[in-house]
């Protein structure tokens, strides 16, 4: 079949919807291995957009590339703790081993190396998507093995050979990813049975569903803590009709994988979740953004949702009611950290690029297709079912005074025992390493990079909103780590994931990067160091979204929480080093003329 | 019909629901710097020169309404500052050669520049590689001079509703495109009126000269914002 024929068929498949934009996309890269110009025009003539419309799309989220990404296209995740664990043995093997760099593809076309941001598999690093088929704990050897079997033209899906545990080795997954589930709470891994919280919640009105979340003191589990029970009351509220219900399950901040593991094991307490809450906000549509690094979950989540149709849990009429319809679409990223801030993930679930919505308005008032819409993280709604199931007050008796119930945390690093683990709110960071094996830490990267970098004096500190609010990624830090690399990964995330919108997030993240590679190079003063906090602070101030926002903070909080090692690096002897080497910079044309000019001896004739 | 009251700086002033901060300051004769902003298009937010404090919390003006008793802050000197550095950073970020540019003048990045006396900037120059581009028949992409400001994207439009210019990637790789059948189809006064409309030298009509001579445009006269800033006593 030509090009333009499949094309014309995916598009087709989606009714020619615009709003399918990305579905479609998809689709092309996977049928043609990318999207190329041509395909771009057809793309854009059959929906009646204009090119630049769909090339704004096509070149805005990772997954698509312009030119072929090989037809096994292998996506290396490219985190601080992909480093720990050996990446640059595994990334050199797969060089050596393929025959191109990284972000190359083969002559032939049939490898092509990708570097990715963290693809939410911290716990068994180094990792890698390989036509979106997860490879865990690689190694050299491994990789070679890969490679060959790549060479032989085998299938992808059959190099897994070992299966995780759980839902993993489940005839939909099939996958050698592993949950590593450390500690099981009350709240998400406490078991499960389909249907008890949703039945509770439909015997009271959607009002005292809301007011028995509020009594709960449910706070968004995303990181951000706003109170979920005055979302939904809000959303509610809106006259505007119909209203959504969108579940946010693009979990990108690195070092975060405990949706996957809430994903995998727990998909139906979700659906129920999301189920209670259009029950609670005059939803009869769910929507449920995944990011496209676990698109190898979607069977499986199909298949819950399918169950739980059958089980009449979801689709018309959910437990003999009349008036209560509610059903759920899966809809997929195709790779941006930022389609996690709720309304860039709004815009990307309408097919667009995925970049912040000015607020107000907030997307209770206009959000999905302009309609009301409450977005909550996969662990809040979870966290709602299981308030409906056992009540508010077993709830709020877990936890500290302002922080209720438990929180899951994703754990990785230099511990032992990398993994999840649902603690109640108002465990101690110290307690959280013993926990885990990591008391050797010297640093503890709490809430990813956007988050803080706690030092060995700190440990003491508590998670929970009143002290360290977190989405729940815990980087350990060891003793034997520069932290300036990790200071560094951040920011080079940070200036790779910017949607480019605004000036300070866009050019300022670049500009501090800068400045901090001159210090790290030795080349830097106090004056250097005063330079990266005010401008780091000018960032976040000035920028539009949270991303902007928290953008400098690996730096800033380990300027604050570390300072001696910036100041074992700056110079003591001189107000100002340059930046730029006049010497090394003049050489080429100075040996051409044949003169002999050293920057001092510039300095001294002026 | 004016229903809100408000201060910016400690002067009162009136505002109308659903005015946003600068529109209503504008309206009350005070000027609150900005880039991106254009009269009569939806406001993008995106060079964040309008930041103004309400309450210790930093907001655009282009994009936040105004508020019954709303107390803005405005010309605090370290929101000037920032100001400062947010054009700064433009300067650094492409390549804007104001000597030999054809918008000189008329720029609006180089009249705020001005505006703060920007002589180097803080920031260590960038100097990106970037093309000029041919973008359909009518007209030329600048991107050196390129903001970003979206006002082309905002503004620019084909009869039936389609986009004539777009962003295309993300992060600092983040650049302006058009469909080229609808750049080539713009009407020539649509296609004057893109490149009138861009702050910067970054949109130009092929085949026109510059009629008016540095030195007589719009900010070699007076500075931008004092058509708006009431004089001052």
């Amino acid at each position: 079949m030509s090009s333009q024929a499949i094309i014309q068929g995916i598009v087709g498949r989606f009714h020619r919807d615009r709003g399918r934009l990305i579905d479609i996309l998809r689709d092309v890269q996977a049928a043609l291995g990318h999207i190329p110009p041509e395909a771009v025009s057809q793309v854009a003539g059959l929906l009646g957009l204009s090119t630049v419309d769909v090339e704004g799309v096509a070149t805005y989220y990772h997954f698509f590339t312009p030119t072929p990404a090989g037809r096994y296209a292998v996506y290396l995740n490219d985190n601080i703790v992909s480093a720990f664990k050996g990446r640059a043995a595994v990334a050199e093997a797969f060089e050596k081993a393929a025959g191109c760099s990284f972000g190359e593809t083969t002559p032939d076309g049939l490898i092509g190396l990708h570097s990715t941001s963290c693809i939410g598999m911290n716990d068994q690093e180094p990792a890698a998507l390989i036509n979106g088929v997860v490879f865990t704990n690689l190694t050299p050897v491994k990789v070679r093995a890969i490679v060959a079997a790549m060479k032989a033209g085998r299938p992808v899906a059959s190099l897994v050979k070992t299966y995780g545990e759980g839902a993993n080795r489940s005839r939909l997954v099939r996958s050698m990813v592993r949950n590593n589930i450390r500690r099981k709470g009350p709240v998400l891994f406490a078991p499960h049975i389909a249907g008890a919280a949703l039945r509770k919640a439909l015997a009271r009105t959607p009002e005292e569903v809301i007011t028995e979340v509020k009594k709960a003191n449910l706070l968004g589990r995303g990181g951000a803590g706003f109170p979920t029970g005055l979302k939904w009351e809000f959303c509610r509220k809106e006259k505007e009709s119909p209203h959504y219900l969108v579940c946010n399950a693009d979990e990108g901040e690195p070092g975060t994988f405990k949706d996957r593991v809430i994903l995998t094991e727990r998909p139906k307490l979700l659906f129920e979740g999301m189920a209670i809450a259009g029950y609670a906000i005059g939803a009869r549509e769910g929507i449920l953004y995944l990011r496209a690094e676990y698109a190898y979950l979607r069977p499986h989540l199909e298949k819950s949702l399918a169950d739980l149709r059958a089980a009449r849990l979801l689709g018309r009429r959910i437990g003999g009611r009349k008036d209560f319809d509610f059903d759920v679409t899966i809809k997929l990223g195709a790779g941006a950290y930022i389609c996690g801030e709720e309304s860039a993930l709004l815009e990307s679930a309408e097919g667009a690029r995925g970049e912040p919505r000015d607020r107000p308005p907030f997307p209770v008032q206009i959000g999905y297709l302009g309609k009301p819409t409450s977005v909550n993280n996969v662990e809040t709604l979870c966290a709602g079912a299981r308030i409906l199931e056992k009540g508010a007050d077993w709830f709020k008796a877990m936890g500290t005074p302002r922080s209720s119930g438990t929180k899951v945390l994703s754990v990785s690093g230099d511990c032992r025992l990398a993994g999840v683990y649902e603690i109640e709110f108002g465990t101690t960071v110290w307690q959280l390493l013993k926990m885990a094996g990591g008391t050797e830490a010297q640093a503890v990267q709490i809430g990813g990079p956007s988050g803080t970098c706690i030092s060995r004096g700190q440990v003491n500190r508590t998670i929970g909103f009143e002290d360290l609010a977190t989405g729940g990624s815990v980087i350990v830090i060891g003793p034997q780590r520069d932290l300036f690399d990790v200071v560094h990964n951040f920011m080079d995330f940070f200036i790779e994931e910017s949607c480019g919108h605004c000036v300070p997030c866009r050019a300022g993240n670049a500009i501090l990067k800068r400045k901090l590679e001159k210090v790290t190079s030795g080349k830097g003063t106090a004056k250097d160091l005063a330079d990266l906090e005010a401008w780091g602070k000018i960032i976040k101030a000035a920028s539009r979204c949270g991303l902007g926002q928290t953008s400098p903070n690996p730096i800033l909080t380990t300027l604050q929480n570390f300072r001696e090692h910036y100041d074992m690096r700056v110079r003591k002897d001189a107000d100002f080093i340059p930046e730029f080497d006049l010497e090394a910079a003049v050489k080429p044309a100075a040996s051409v003329t044949g003169q002999v000019l050293t920057a001092h001896e510039e300095a001294a004739h002026e | 019909m004016s229903n809100i009251t408000f201060t910016i700086d400690g002067q009162s002033c009136t505002a109308e629901t659903g005015q946003t901060i600068l529109e209503a300051a504008r309206a009350n004769g005070i000027y609150i710097p900005s880039l991106c902003w254009y009269e009569g298009m939806k406001p993008a937010g995106s060079c964040r020169i309008c930041t103004v404090r309400v309450g210790g919390r930093y907001m655009a003006a282009c994009t936040q309404p105004v508020s019954e008793g709303m107390a803005v802050e405005n010309m605090a000197p370290d929101l000037e500052d920032m100001r400062k550095a947010l054009v700064e950073m433009l300067f650094v970020e492409g390549n804007h050669m104001c000597p030999t540019c054809e918008k000189s003048g008329n720029c609006e990045l180089q009249a705020l520049a001005y505006r703060y006396q920007m002589l180097v900037p803080r920031f260590p120059y960038n100097f990106p590689v970037r093309r000029v581009e041919p973008a359909g028949t009518k007209i030329l992409l600048e991107h050196n001079r390129c903001v970003k400001c979206l006002r082309c994207v905002r503004g620019v439009k084909a009869k039936d509703g389609r986009k004539v210019f777009g962003a295309l990637h993300r992060a600092g790789r983040k650049k302006i495109s058009v469909d080229p059948a609808l750049a080539s189809a713009l009407p020539d006064r649509q296609a004057k009126e893109a490149m009138d409309r861009c702050p910067v030298g970054s949109i130009l009509k092929k085949e026109v000269g510059f009629a008016v001579p540095i030195g007589q445009r719009k900010y070699d006269k007076t500075p931008i914002g004092s058509d708006i800033q009431k004089a001052e006593g």
